[in-house]
């Protein structure tokens, strides 16, 4: 996992999520469940790993924190409701292939809404107050104050429905085992940004370009690089990972309200900061460990499952204060 | 009056007359706006602008972004209709309520702070906002305790109810009952602890809180150590804050989620902070008195406006009632950058030119 940051791998977070995993199937002891549970807290982490890794490296990048990401979380859904509505034929089709005729067109148009709104944030909001963290604190609270009233303008107050396609509805079983048939699809859009965020940043010169300036920005614009040309490009994917993921939840809760972003924003800071703020491996841990401790605690003790997220931080926080995996800064 | 307000004047011709004229207008609410309508809106005029210093403290005089305020608002709130609904209703049970509550404050914001005020400022305003959502849902769920999402209606002691009458005849064509009792305790309590605050930002202490939030590794250097005070702020917000939710909650005789807890209310904050002025006492009173007036106000207006407009596209949509906040978080991003002491601080720099 720390293969990401390029050097020697710490594989102690890992075996530890390998562990809470043996530990829970110990204490369900009922494998069937244990596998529905495990999916669907691998989906959920994905999922949110999907929304949040972009937010960790713009703050690895530039020491940004920005607290509207969870806008862009929100327009990625209504988005993708919005373009579920035009296909909504395809949508209601009893064929697998022509239930994507109608998923992929949103979701791609999610992403692109999603990273064209981030460049225009990324210009007007955050551009003009670099530097200044508690002025970056309060604009982006307030730019998502704006952005929430706009989405009530365009979109209405009321609650969307966002219907998910007919063949991505129910679960499959396998003896007694019943995974989610979304959950799947979650958990392989999942992997493969994963996948294709590893490649970008480990098999390219842009990706070692962006874990140069994660680690020292001055010796990289001292290397005659745009460091703020990366920062652009580092900020928009991540808007518009933040839509695909939006679009993704929204679609799992089949309904989109504008608290959408805000209610995920909470997990995502957990999630960050869990993993070590500026790593990607972290957030990768961190998310998956989050999901998954939710859906066994959640099947385990419902009356601890609220807190157990907050406990998880807290926890990780005793044990290494900057993280799972500190990234090291100059 | 140098000792009244600790030395630290308006410094503003303007701004003196706006604080003198919402310090009448507040005084005299009873008198000069009968209905229950004003009178509910001057309450939360008090209670809001105790609420929002007790923010600035922390926001405009140490430097450090709190999401958590509004979890110590709906402590306060909790901590006495708690009190009051289990217990023999009475002042004693006020006081436990509080009692309770402010030592309930006192503890989690220790732990908050001592947990996270080492590092960077960001760090703190996300555990934060990771504490009180937390909170939130936990207020919301524990219903036996709590109410649960429909909160806990309680009675108060006999002189605060709207049905006792302590003078048998209206003075002034004004009814001396509960809710007048009521209305003077949250107004004498707002203004004693707002003075209390202004004492505080003006003391030795305060001004080491300025120097930590102008530059932190000087204070540092200097020999002072800002974990230690940035913790003390964080307490005496939080301290501050329970007691603003005790007195909003004896004014609205209910404690909920929506009241206290909402993240709205939070946003409401950070609106009213920098609108009025970071760093500047009066700036939460000017804030506080302009948003809340607004938000009980401005709807109507704009309803107007909205309906003359109706046959533009998009402008009644963009000028409905409901977007008022639209409106309010437009000036908000505006003054973060443009007047980062906000009103104050304008009306000030009028000055010095």
């Amino acid at each position: 996992m720390k293969a990401i940051e390029g050097q020697r791998v710490d594989w102690i977070p890992p075996a530890l999520m390998l562990a809470i995993m043996l530990g829970a199937l110990a204490m369900i002891g009922n494998p069937s469940t244990w596998v529905t549970l495990t999916v669907a807290g691998l989906a959920m982490g994905l999922l949110i790993f999907i929304m949040s890794s972009g937010l960790t490296l713009v703050f690895g990048l530039m020491d940004v924190m920005n607290f509207a990401h969870g806008l862009f979380i929100a327009v990625g859904a209504y988005v993708a409701a919005s373009v579920m509505r035009l296909f909504s034929a395809s949508v209601a089709s009893e064929s697998f292939l022509v239930n994507l005729g109608a998923v992929v067109p949103a979701l791609l148009a999610a992403m692109l809404v999603a990273g064209v709104l981030g460049l225009a944030f990324e210009r007007v909001i955050i551009r003009p107050v670099y530097g200044q963290h508690l002025k970056q604190i309060l604009i982006t609270t307030g730019g998502m104050i704006v952005a929430e009233q706009l989405i009530h303008v365009f979109w209405g107050p009321d609650l969307l429905p966002l219907p998910r396609p007919t063949t991505l509805r129910g679960s499959f079983l396998i003896g007694d085992m019943a995974i989610e048939k979304f959950r799947l699809i979650a958990v392989v859009v999942g992997l493969v940004v994963f996948a294709a965020m590893i490649v970008i940043l480990n098999r390219t010169k842009t990706g070692l370009l962006i874990r140069a300036g994660v680690e020292n920005k001055e010796m990289v614009e001292a290397m005659g690089y745009r460091i703020r040309r990366l920062f652009i490009a580092v900020f928009v994917a991540g808007s518009a990972l933040a839509g695909l993921g939006g679009a993704l939840w929204g679609m799992y809760q089949e309904s989109v309200t504008v608290h959408i972003g805000a209610n995920m924003m909470v997990l995502i800071f957990i999630v960050i900061i869990i993993g070590g703020l500026g790593s990607i491996g972290g957030c990768f841990t961190g998310a998956l460990l989050v999901g998954l401790v939710a859906n066994y605690v959640g099947f385990l003790s419902p009356k601890i499952a609220l807190g157990s997220n907050i406990l998880l931080m807290v926890m990780v926080l005793l044990w290494r204060p900057q993280g799972l995996y500190p990234v090291a800064k100059q | 009056m140098t000792s009244l307000l600790s030395g630290d004047f308006p410094r503003s011709r303007l701004l003196t007359a706006m604080l003198v004229a919402i310090f009448v207008a507040l005084a005299l609410a009873p008198f000069v706006f009968p209905g229950t309508r004003p009178l509910d809106v001057a309450a939360k005029v008090c209670v809001f602008v105790l609420l929002v210093a007790s923010y600035d403290l922390l926001l405009g005089y140490t430097g450090i972004v709190s999401f958590a305020h509004t979890m110590f608002f709906g402590i306060g709130g909790y901590g006495i209709a708690i009190a009051l609904s289990r217990f023999e209703v009475g002042w004693s049970a006020i006081a436990l309520g509080s009692a309770a509550a402010v030592a309930l404050s006192l503890l989690v914001s220790f732990l908050i702070g001592l947990f996270s005020l080492r590092v960077k400022a960001i760090f703190f305003a996300m555990i934060t906002l990771a504490v009180a959502s937390f909170f939130a849902i936990l207020a919301s769920q524990l219903s036996g305790v709590t109410g649960g999402e429909d909160g806990i209606t309680f009675k108060v002691p006999e002189l605060l109810r709207p049905a006792y009458r302590l003078l048998e005849d209206p003075l002034l064509g004004v009814t001396i009952g509960g809710r007048f009792v009521t209305y003077y305790l949250v107004f004498g309590a707002s203004l004693l602890l707002f003075l209390a605050l202004l004492r505080v930002v003006n003391s030795p202490f305060g001004r080491v809180l300025l120097a930590i939030r102008e530059n932190d590794f000087r204070a540092e250097a200097l020999g002072y150590r800002t974990v230690i005070y940035r913790t003390i702020a964080n307490c005496l917000g939080a301290v501050v804050a329970t007691l603003a939710g005790v007195l909003y909650a004896l004014w609205l005789r209910y404690t909920g989620p929506n009241t206290t807890l909402d993240f709205g209310i939070m946003i409401d904050i950070l609106l009213m902070v920098v609108i009025g002025g970071m760093g500047t006492m009066y700036g939460a009173v000017i804030g506080a008195t302009i948003f809340v007036v607004a938000q009980n106000y401005l709807q109507d207006a704009m309803k107007a406006f909205s309906g003359a407009m109706k046959d533009v596209p998009l402008l009644p949509d963009l000028f409905h009632p409901d977007r008022w906040l639209l409106w309010l978080g437009v000036l908000f991003v505006l003054s973060v950058y443009y007047f980062p002491h906000g009103i104050v601080g304008q009306l000030r720099a009028r000055l010095r030119r």
